[in-house]
């Protein structure tokens, strides 16, 4: 009993319907008490006011759109290497749900912003950095829906997701080289272990955080299996067509 | 020098077209390829001239052996006659291109652009490329489509030749170019029938 | 590899082959430029560096469309990937092919435009060092795009939705270095890493391409 079994599209339709109800509930659940409890259960802060709860939803949507391109590369080096069509497809998936944590990490730092920094938007290299990864995010998706032949989709994408994650590093140093910036360092350095958040903040954001990170993980999940069920209709079409 | 094919299968759009195709073309032998149209020629061809992958099967004796020509003929038509075939031959790392001209009847054209010639004509020096490949094993999809009777006979000499000189061609035409080397494979037998594995692209979701 | 490179260069000069469109496209684009932000000589030498490295990558990307789609069209990709020349060379090739036909004209026009844009007299050495080792770079990325939409019908759109992104990098060190320069800053630092860049593409990027290509031909 290997984990790869589960490479096999009608297993992995299985494991994923057994899931799935379990997830969305711990999903919404505790996304929903992340944000509720961010936003209506703690102080303001000193400085920023009540601005500061968007917090909530813009810190880990951020966290999420990295995260989703990162499990992309995983699953297309997982496909290239060893072939597994549901690999491919979960990388397929996850990019409308990585293309929507982005906007929502931009749209909510616009929203930040303007009482801020007095402006909905500014060249800051962390800004910046996302938007470049939303245009990484559509060429993708845009590729994708541009071929006609899955394998050959899944090769193209494949690679286009390989050599666009060393652009996307290398343009993120390239636009920290370029405008030094207004944003705030990382609340969280995972690295040194302190923070700069205090425990009353910090809890329900980490909420979030996980709330987000199943949010992201069902979704990508229920639409892998949709992308297993085109196919599957597909395979069994051409096996029709052939008796 | 052996070309080999054992049980290859061919896909085409991730479907197997022909199964278990199996032959062997030695030194100096040309196998012409007959079937109907969409029977899987063209796809079988591509696959042994390595640009397809194959389902199951293998190929020997054809790594870096084959010159391949099909409907495009890779012409440029801003390049002369000379020009189109001396690039072909310095990429195969040859340099005489006056015996293809000749095989050919294309002297009298050299200096003449690609573009002005006619669709026999290009036919002509499209297949005068094989000439200067120096490969041994021609690789032929419909060689003759736009040819008139003096240009098919012209390339059936070129054939012989080629053969005669240790060379081999796999040859799918409808035409019999009366190649005294030559045997036929007709292709219909191998057609996939439906209890063959389907590709695992479509087997994995069935 | 001589050969493929010499008929390249041939095709791009001949008839129809394009040479030259990618240039007169940088210089409408360059003289669009006033018409749009006003004649302010002031303005416009300030931002001349930054607009003559976007219209020199612009006119590169216009380019890229041809690139390969008319060898796969005829027929001449198919051959030369059942050639002796490995397709990791061939594209490298064609992509040399590319710069000299369309970067390297466009780094000799460079200054010529800049009087257009009253580049500040310090600042044409390093626009033309900057766009001489930026635009190698960006004719491999180029084909990288090319070789990956190559099967797709009117595919120029996506190329450019795909292309322009991997641009960015040198785009943000070559403008920054032409920048610099221009304002009489030390321009030595974003420089090097320009040319970091472009090595680092010319080495890697052609077995991507040919990776991707081998997919569309089969």
């Amino acid at each position: 009993m290997s984990l790869w079994e589960y490479a096999n599209p009608v297993k992995f339709l299985r494991l994923s319907e057994r899931v799935l109800p379990m997830l969305w509930v711990l999903a919404i659940s505790s996304t929903v008490v992340g944000l509720l409890w961010g936003f209506f259960f703690t102080p303001d802060d000193i400085r920023q006011g009540s601005t500061v709860k968007i917090i909530y939803i813009h810190v880990p949507a951020a966290l999420m759109a990295i995260n989703a391109w990162f499990m992309m590369l995983v699953a297309s080096l997982i496909w290239l290497i060893r072939r597994h069509h549901v690999s491919a497809l979960a990388a397929k998936a996850a990019a409308p749900v990585g293309v929507v944590m982005t906007l929502i990490a931009l749209i909510t730092g616009a929203i930040w912003g303007q009482p801020m920094w007095g402006t909905w938007w500014v060249w800051d290299p962390r800004l910046t950095s996302f938007l470049i990864l939303f245009l990484f995010y559509l060429g993708y998706i845009a590729l994708w829906e541009a071929i006609e032949d899955s394998d050959t989709a899944a090769d193209l994408t494949a690679v286009l997701c390989m050599v666009g994650s060393v652009f996307a590093v290398l343009s993120r140093y390239a636009v920290n080289f370029w405008n030094q910036g207004l944003h705030q360092g990382t609340s969280i350095p995972v690295a040194t272990g302190e923070r700069s958040v205090a425990d009353v903040f910090f809890v329900p954001l980490l909420i979030s955080m996980v709330g987000l990170g199943l949010l992201f993980f069902a979704l990508t999940l229920y639409r892998t299996g949709t992308e297993i069920r085109m196919r599957r209709t597909k395979a069994l079409l051409a096996r029709e067509g052939r008796n | 020098m052996t070309l080999t094919v054992t049980n290859l299968t061919i896909i085409r759009g991730g479907l197997p077209v022909l199964a278990d195709v199996s032959f062997v073309l030695e030194t100096g032998q040309a196998l012409i390829l007959r079937g109907p149209n969409g029977v899987g020629k063209t796809t079988l061809l591509r696959t042994i001239a390595g640009l397809q992958p194959s389902l199951n099967g293998k190929v020997s004796g054809a790594q870096d052996q084959i010159a391949y020509a099909a409907h495009s003929d890779g012409l440029k038509a801003m390049l002369s006659v000379t020009e189109n075939l001396s690039f072909w031959a310095e990429v195969f790392g040859q340099s005489d291109i006056s015996h293809a001209l000749v095989a050919f009847e294309l002297e009298n054209l050299s200096d003449r652009l690609a573009g002005t010639l006619s669709a026999g004509q290009k036919r002509r020096l499209g297949l005068a490329r094989l000439l200067v490949t120096g490969r041994p094993i021609w690789v032929l999809d419909e060689p003759t489509v736009s040819l008139d009777t003096t240009s098919v006979a012209m390339f059936a000499v070129a054939v012989e030749s080629h053969l005669k000189s240790g060379g081999m061609a796999l040859i799918a035409t409808h035409i019999d170019l009366g190649i005294e080397q030559a045997n036929v494979l007709d292709v219909t037998p191998f057609i996939a029938r439906n209890d063959v594995a389907m590709g695992s692209s479509v087997e994995a979701f069935l | 590899m001589k050969a493929l490179l010499i008929r390249d260069i041939r095709l791009a000069v001949r008839a129809g082959g394009g040479f030259g469109l990618g240039l007169a496209f940088f210089l409408i684009v360059i003289v669009m430029v006033p018409f749009a932000v006003g004649a302010d000589t002031g303005l416009l030498s300030k931002i001349a560096p930054g607009v003559l490295w976007i219209g020199a990558l612009l006119a590169c990307l216009l380019s890229l469309d041809r690139l390969l789609a008319l060898d796969f069209e005829d027929g001449t990709l198919d051959l030369l990937a059942t050639a002796p020349l490995p397709l990791e060379a061939a594209l490298s090739v064609k992509a040399l092919a590319h710069w000299i036909t369309t970067g390297l004209p466009l780094v000799i026009a460079a200054p010529v435009l800049g009087v257009l844009m009253n580049l500040p007299t310090q600042g044409y050495v390093w626009l033309v060092l900057s766009l001489l080792l930026g635009t190698p770079a960006l004719s491999v990325i180029g084909t990288f795009g090319a070789a990956l939409t190559v099967g797709i019908k009117r595919g120029g759109l996506l190329l450019s939705l795909l292309v322009l992104p991997l641009y960015l990098p040198t785009l943000i060190f070559g403008a920054e270095a032409a920048q610099r320069g221009a304002a009489g800053a030390d321009a030595s630092t974003p420089m090097l890493l320009l040319a970091g860049i472009s090595a680092a593409t010319i080495a890697l990027m052609p077995f991507a391409s040919a990776a991707v290509l081998k997919v569309n031909l089969r």
